[in-house]
């Protein structure tokens, strides 16, 4: 029952996507290029959300995200300099993420803290700490564009005329969606994660540490945050200003919220988010609808769309009972 | 009496052991980058603090601090997380525009009539979040930051296109004269009383009313407001819209209270993160209006005096906003009590 209603989900998901694919590639959108983007805008959501399911099923909620974003696609491109390779940019990118992820864990599962202060802790922390870097390593305020031989190429694919290119990173994203999915259903490990999110003191028992399952799920999650921070500049915008981050840390969120958890469902909702971003992004340069729906009105998109869904969908999930509380021995 | 001055005393070493904390980190990022922290501190609060003028301009920079902090310390009164004053704020602010900017009306009446309006558009901008809050449960955390993204293009737009400045495209028009509150000293205006009666009024609600009793139980204890019979949609309801209306007070302090622009930027550069300022401000301040007030001033003076930190020193003044996110992760940690309680003892 549970897993027809799962099944549905995904359909409803998918059906919804292709048909208002389908509705705008009637009204004259190139639809490749739509797809593109919207995989693009879906990469960093996907890899944060996936991660967040991981930190929310052991227990611990981060909402730290968007400052993860922020601080490791800065750094990101630091390392991508540094090294001359938007590949190791990517790689250490998504290692500072992890970093994150170890200090808010340290902080949440050790130090006992209120998670989402201690998140939103973290997002004032890069809200600061995003332009600090941008100006302490390059002396130029807000914004800083890198050479072009520092991207991380997509895959080009061609038949006939049509040309598509899909990054690698976009390809992992969904296969690390797929192998958390099974790490947690399929895996003692996940069990004993899950367990950990729905009666820690089971485990403390079962001789298992609830802090350290924890711990590495919160590492987990800054480290695939990470990849996503450091992805955007490197292999999608070619820059990065201090606005990068934009919100897609808390429409991961959302998306986890949708998914109740479950990195496939999790991976659905961002491609979703993703693509609303995509069709505002496409919609935004077009001739004949730039000239009579504002600018502004197409750039609220991606986060209407995002609390609408919530809206929608919400109602029903179950998360787990320890979520968000510390746990203390008893 | 000194019973309620020693139940002070430890909120105050908590709030003093994270506010050490953030600067401690700070230094270690400014000396990561070769700046000189002690150099760079000096500069910020002799900049701040140090002189009558710097004081007045402190208080400036606090006053709509100490607003923001209301919005998310009523929240946490009723254990929302309502991050949500940015998105009121703009909305409020943009209501201040118009009525200030747009309305001909007599000296005395116009700031009341358009600080009025800008509070009830602060309140109209957390309804959808209290709503869906109520009525679906989705989580305060994400709908309200989808609000404010929307609430920024928002302003943006109706800024840009109908109430710019003519001849002066990236900001909007000013608050006529007979709308502004009148200069105390510095930037510092009358609005800052409206302010600090307004936190009076929210603490008098909150611990003298029954509305406001009813607000705290169901944060304080669940279980227990439900056998009293209390009703937290009712609380979540009044939380939100005291948030609001505080939010949308921030938003009007910064048009029709702050030379010597007296409105909007177009990229709402003068109102960008006063509202998420104010969570570590409430959190300083203990979740009390008037507590809030106190830590608006240190906030005041990180922000104010920050830019000389920056001209005199060299250290990008963003590096303020790092050290509050710092201070308020360990604010988010109760084991500090404990670790300022041993260092007490021995």
């Amino acid at each position: 029952m549970k897993l027809v209603r799962r099944l549905l989900w995904y359909l409803i998901g998918i059906v919804a996507t292709l048909a208002v694919m389908y509705m705008i590639s009637l009204a004259g959108f190139g639809l490749p290029g739509l797809i593109e983007t919207g995989l693009l805008a879906m990469t960093p959501l996907a890899l944060a959300a996936v991660g967040e399911c991981l930190n929310e099923q052991a227990g611990t909620v981060n909402v730290g995200m968007e400052g993860i974003f922020l601080v490791t696609a800065v750094l990101g491109v630091l390392w991508a300099e540094v090294f001359g390779s938007g590949l190791y940019g990517l790689i250490l990118g998504s290692a500072t993420g992890a970093l994150m992820g170890l200090m808010f864990g340290v902080v949440c599962v050790h130090g006992k803290a209120n998670q989402v202060i201690a998140g939103m802790g973290l997002n004032i922390l890069a809200l600061g700490l995003g332009p600090y870097l941008l100006m302490s390593i390059w002396a130029f305020p807000g914004i800083h564009m890198f050479r072009r031989e520092l991207m991380f190429e997509p895959i080009q694919f061609r038949s006939g005329d049509v040309y598509f290119s899909l990054s690698p990173v976009t390809i992992a994203a969904i296969v690390i969606a797929i192998l958390a999915y099974l790490l947690l259903r399929r895996t003692l490990l996940g069990v004993r994660i899950r367990a950990a999110g729905e009666n820690p003191m089971a485990v403390d028992v079962a001789g298992v540490s609830v802090w350290r399952i924890r711990l590495y799920m919160c590492v987990a999650g800054g480290a695939l945050a990470g990849l996503g921070g450091a992805f955007m500049p490197l292999a999608w915008f070619g820059g990065v200003v201090k606005e990068i981050s934009a919100g897609r840390g808390f429409i991961a969120l959302a998306a986890v919220v949708f998914a109740g958890l479950d990195p496939l469902l999790a991976l659905v909702a961002a491609f979703i988010f993703g693509f609303s971003e995509g069709v505002a992004y496409t919609v935004v340069v077009s001739p004949g609808v730039k000239e009579i729906v504002p600018f502004y009105f197409v750039q609220m998109m991606p986060y209407a769309v995002t609390l609408l869904i919530l809206v929608a969908a919400i109602g029903g999930k179950k998360f787990p009972r320890a979520l968000g509380r510390p746990y203390v021995r008893e | 009496m000194i019973k309620r001055l020693a139940a002070m005393g430890r909120p105050l070493a908590e709030s003093g052991a994270a506010v050490v904390i953030g600067l401690v980190v700070g230094a270690f990022l400014m000396l990561t980058f070769g700046y000189d922290p002690i150099r760079a501190y000096f500069a910020l609060f002799s900049g701040a603090f140090g002189s009558a003028g710097g004081l007045l301009e402190s208080l400036a920079f606090a006053t709509p601090l100490m607003v923001t902090a209301v919005t998310f310390a009523v929240g946490v009164r009723a254990a929302l997380f309502n991050i949500g004053a940015e998105g009121q704020m703009y909305v409020g602010a943009i209501g201040a525009t118009i009525v200030g900017g747009a309305i001909l009306l007599p000296a005395g009446v116009h700031p009341a009539v358009a600080t009025a309006v800008a509070m009830s558009l602060g309140a109209l901008w957390a309804l959808p979040a209290a709503i869906l809050k109520i009525w679906r449960g989705v989580h305060e955390v994400v709908s309200t930051i989808m609000l404010n993204w929307i609430a920024l293009y928002f302003v943006t737009y109706l800024i840009r296109t109908y109430f710019g400045e003519p001849g002066r495209a990236e900001r909007a028009i000013p608050a006529l004269p007979t709308a502004r509150y009148p200069i105390i000293g510095a930037t510092l205006t009358a609005i800052i009383l409206v302010i600090v009666a307004f936190c009076i009024a929210v603490a008098i609600l909150l611990w003298r009313t029954g509305v406001g009793f009813e607000l705290r139980l169901v944060g304080d204890n669940p279980e227990a407001a439900k056998y009293a019979g209390a009703s937290s949609s009712r609380a979540i309801l009044v939380s939100f819209l005291v948030g609001g209306l505080a939010a949308g007070l921030a938003g009007a302090s910064q048009v029709l209270g702050r030379p010597p622009s007296w409105t909007l930027y177009a990229t709402l550069g003068n109102l960008v993160n006063l509202g998420f300022d104010g969570i570590g401000v409430a959190l300083i301040g203990r979740n009390h209006p008037i507590g809030g007030i106190l830590a608006a001033i240190f906030y005041g003076g990180l922000a104010h005096g920050g830019r000389y930190m920056e001209d005199n020193v060299g250290v990008a003044s963003e590096m303020v906003e790092a050290i509050q996110g710092i201070i308020v992760i360990a604010l988010a940690m109760p084991e500090i009590v404990a670790i300022v309680r041993r260092r007490r003892q021995s």
